[in-house]
């Protein structure tokens, strides 16, 4: 069986549930591949990406990749779809993502799509377009498929298999090298799951009123072991961190359940969370447009509604 | 291109040196328009929508004709579309670009990104640009390639999603969002940088700029003029194509009720009815 490169997305030697996605929409293709750019790969991560079916983990850590974004990932992909010859490329739809898969297709010549929920055997690639109402079935008509896949799409599912780690040395350009990282700034994370992974997303907006309005957000979505979220208006404004932000300009999130608080529905808001599978909204404007996206929906006040809806979940547990 | 006599528009700014920008600008179907693709071709149907700047373009004109204001120089913004994304060039230079370029042949239909890449990287080479500035997506593609694809064809550093630019003799420094926070970058010039919209607030183009747009130059090509072989872009060029679509049925109404003291109540039984809670 042929192989099939992934481009490991992870943070220091934490790998991103997407990985785990990529490793098992790859194994319907061939033998997923890993590729890991930079440090933290441990024994443990070797471990885990192999119990999802990967058969080798190629560790590229070096100055050249760790001082510099983009441009070294993109030769090292490039270098293996040479070398390796794979039948196809699978990348995180992120923002490094998709740079490194669209520099990587330019060099070695192959045809790129992004976004993708779904990859047949083939390599025909399902994507949900303007906000999920069309569904659309595009293939690369030259090279080797190069596919970006949004998370959330794919369910992670383990297939044990023995993985193998290979370091893999890759001679870096001076050119890849022109961009230099002079300093990086992680916000807190807290204790919450990954906006873009997680299962449940509550979001707040303007209705909330302020930063102490989000407490009330923020205890429903402990309730629910979910991940908070925020529209433009609220991080605009100051009163929850930017990274939170939902939409065109922030995150695109697509878990199982989105509730949606003092939101009202702006089309760049829906571009970012238009393809979760259930949508509740609590507004008390009855004519807000997010209501047309809602399988269930209150006209009313958040703070009334929202805390009584968290003490309810958590009696019912 | 027509030339533009900089000396007199910047002669009252002092100088710290001059940049020249350019900002690739695409008309987009109206930002509210329902989007569709054509049965024939399976291509985006822009006739049947408004065509509008998109949005997260102005930030990178404005962005350019801050760093130009600061430090002297020129904006060009460069757009690759049908006849009448001619509306979309003059409006970005309404805002205060001092030209445009405009990329139009019937042979551009069907582009994808990696033909679109070409045609701008053509038409950007050789021009002596030190900054290429892009939107962080287009509204209607929302691939956020095209800037990558083009730093790579031209062989330039590539920063994106900035959300904060500066420019100091030939050095840039950027702000670069990322999945964690941010990261501070820097490069020499010429580069290309996206821009995302936390960076400025874009200006309306006032009734002068509105009236000074129509006497600057737009330089109108076509691919022969470009020197491309007509096979490399459009239909022809692109690498990738959509094999089948089809409209999602309407997803079923729900079901919105007023809260009469339970709304809370209602939504815990609606989740357990989903089985979620
Ligand atoms: C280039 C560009 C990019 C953008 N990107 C994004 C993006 O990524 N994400 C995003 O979200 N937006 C984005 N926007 C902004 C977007 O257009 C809207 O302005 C924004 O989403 C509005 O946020 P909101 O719904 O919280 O506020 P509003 O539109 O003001 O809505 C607030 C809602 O809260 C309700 N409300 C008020 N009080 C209460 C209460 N006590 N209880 C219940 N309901 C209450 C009101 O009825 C109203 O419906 C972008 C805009 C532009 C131009
Ligand atoms: N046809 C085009 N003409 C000029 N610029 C474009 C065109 N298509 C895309 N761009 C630029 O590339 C950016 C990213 O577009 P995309 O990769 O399509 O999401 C946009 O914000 C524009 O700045």
């Amino acid at each position: 069986m042929s192989d099939v490169l992934v481009l490991a997305e992870h943070h220091n030697s934490e790998i991103k549930k997407i990985t785990l996605e990529l490793v098992t929409g790859a194994r319907a293709l061939g033998n997923p591949v890993v590729l890991w750019l930079g440090g933290g790969c441990t024994e443990d991560t070797v471990a885990t990406l192999g119990n999802y079916g990967a058969t080798k983990v190629l560790v590229a850590d070096s100055d050249a990749v760790n001082n510099h974004p983009v441009a070294p990932g993109a030769e090292i992909v490039a270098s293996l779809i040479d070398s390796l010859t794979p039948v196809a490329v699978l990348v995180a739809s992120t923002a490094d993502g998709k740079e490194v898969a669209a520099r990587a297709a330019i060099k070695s010549n192959c045809g790129i799509i992004t976004d993708a929920v779904e990859i047949a055997a083939d390599s025909t690639v399902t994507q949900s377009v303007f906000g999920g109402s069309t569904v659309v079935h595009s293939r690369v008509t030259k090279g080797t498929p190069i596919i970006t896949v949004r998370p959330n799409a794919i369910p992670a599912t383990p297939q044990p298999f023995a993985a193998v780690r290979e370091d893999i040395s890759v001679d870096i350009s001076a050119g890849a090298q022109r961009v230099t990282v002079k300093d990086r700034t992680v916000v807190a994370k807290g204790a919450r799951p990954e906006l873009t992974e997680a299962e449940v997303v509550v979001s707040g907006g303007r209705g909330v009123g302020g930063p102490e309005g989000f407490s009330v957000i923020e205890s429903l979505a402990d309730s629910l072991n979910a991940a908070v979220g925020a529209s433009r208006a609220a991080t605009d404004a100051g009163w929850y961190p930017h990274q939170f932000q939902v939409g065109q300009t922030g995150k695109t999130v697509s878990p199982q359940l989105y509730i949606a608080n003092g939101i009202s529905g702006a089309i760049q808001h829906r571009a970012g969370m238009q393809t979760s599978k259930v949508v509740v909204v609590v507004n008390k404007d009855p004519e807000a447009p997010i209501f047309e996206l809602a399988d269930y929906g209150v006209v009313g006040d958040l703070f009334t509604v929202v805390p009584q809806l968290s003490e309810e979940i958590t009696k019912r547990k | 291109m027509g030339n533009i006599d900089l000396q007199s528009v910047w002669s009252d700014v002092e100088r710290v040196n001059n940049v020249k920008i350019a900002v690739c600008v695409k008309q987009v179907p109206d930002t509210w328009a329902e989007k569709k693709l054509r049965d024939a071709d399976s291509r985006l149907d822009r006739e049947s929508a408004d065509g509008v700047l998109n949005e997260l373009d102005e930030y990178a004109v404005e962005q350019a004709l801050q760093l130009v204001e600061a430090a002297g120089g020129e904006v060009v913004v460069v757009t690759m579309g049908p006849e009448r994304a001619g509306e979309t060039l003059r409006k970005a230079i309404s805002m205060g670009a001092d030209a445009g370029i405009h990329i139009v042949d019937d042979n551009l239909g069907g582009s994808d990104a990696i033909a679109t890449s070409a045609v701008l990287a053509k038409a950007l080479s050789g021009r002596d640009f030190d900054l290429i500035l892009f939107g962080s997506e287009s509204t209607d593609a929302r691939m956020s390639v095209i800037p990558a694809m083009v730093a790579e064809r031209l062989d330039l550093p590539q920063v994106t999603f900035a959300q904060k630019v500066e420019i100091s003799g030939s050095e840039l420094t950027v702000e670069r969002v990322t999945e964690y926070g941010f990261d501070l970058l820097s490069t020499q010039l010429p580069a290309v940088v996206s821009v995302v919209e936390k960076i400025n607030e874009p200006r309306y183009p006032s009734f002068k700029g509105i009236m000074a747009a129509k006497k600057k130059p737009v330089e109108i090509l076509t691919v022969a003029d470009l020197g491309l072989e007509p096979s490399v872009v459009g239909a022809s060029g692109a690498w990738s194509e959509v094999a089948d679509f089809a409209a999602r049925p309407p997803k079923a109404a729900g079901v919105v009720v007023t809260d009469e003291g339970d709304g809370g109540v209602k939504i815990a039984d609606f989740l357990t009815s989903q089985k979620i809670i």
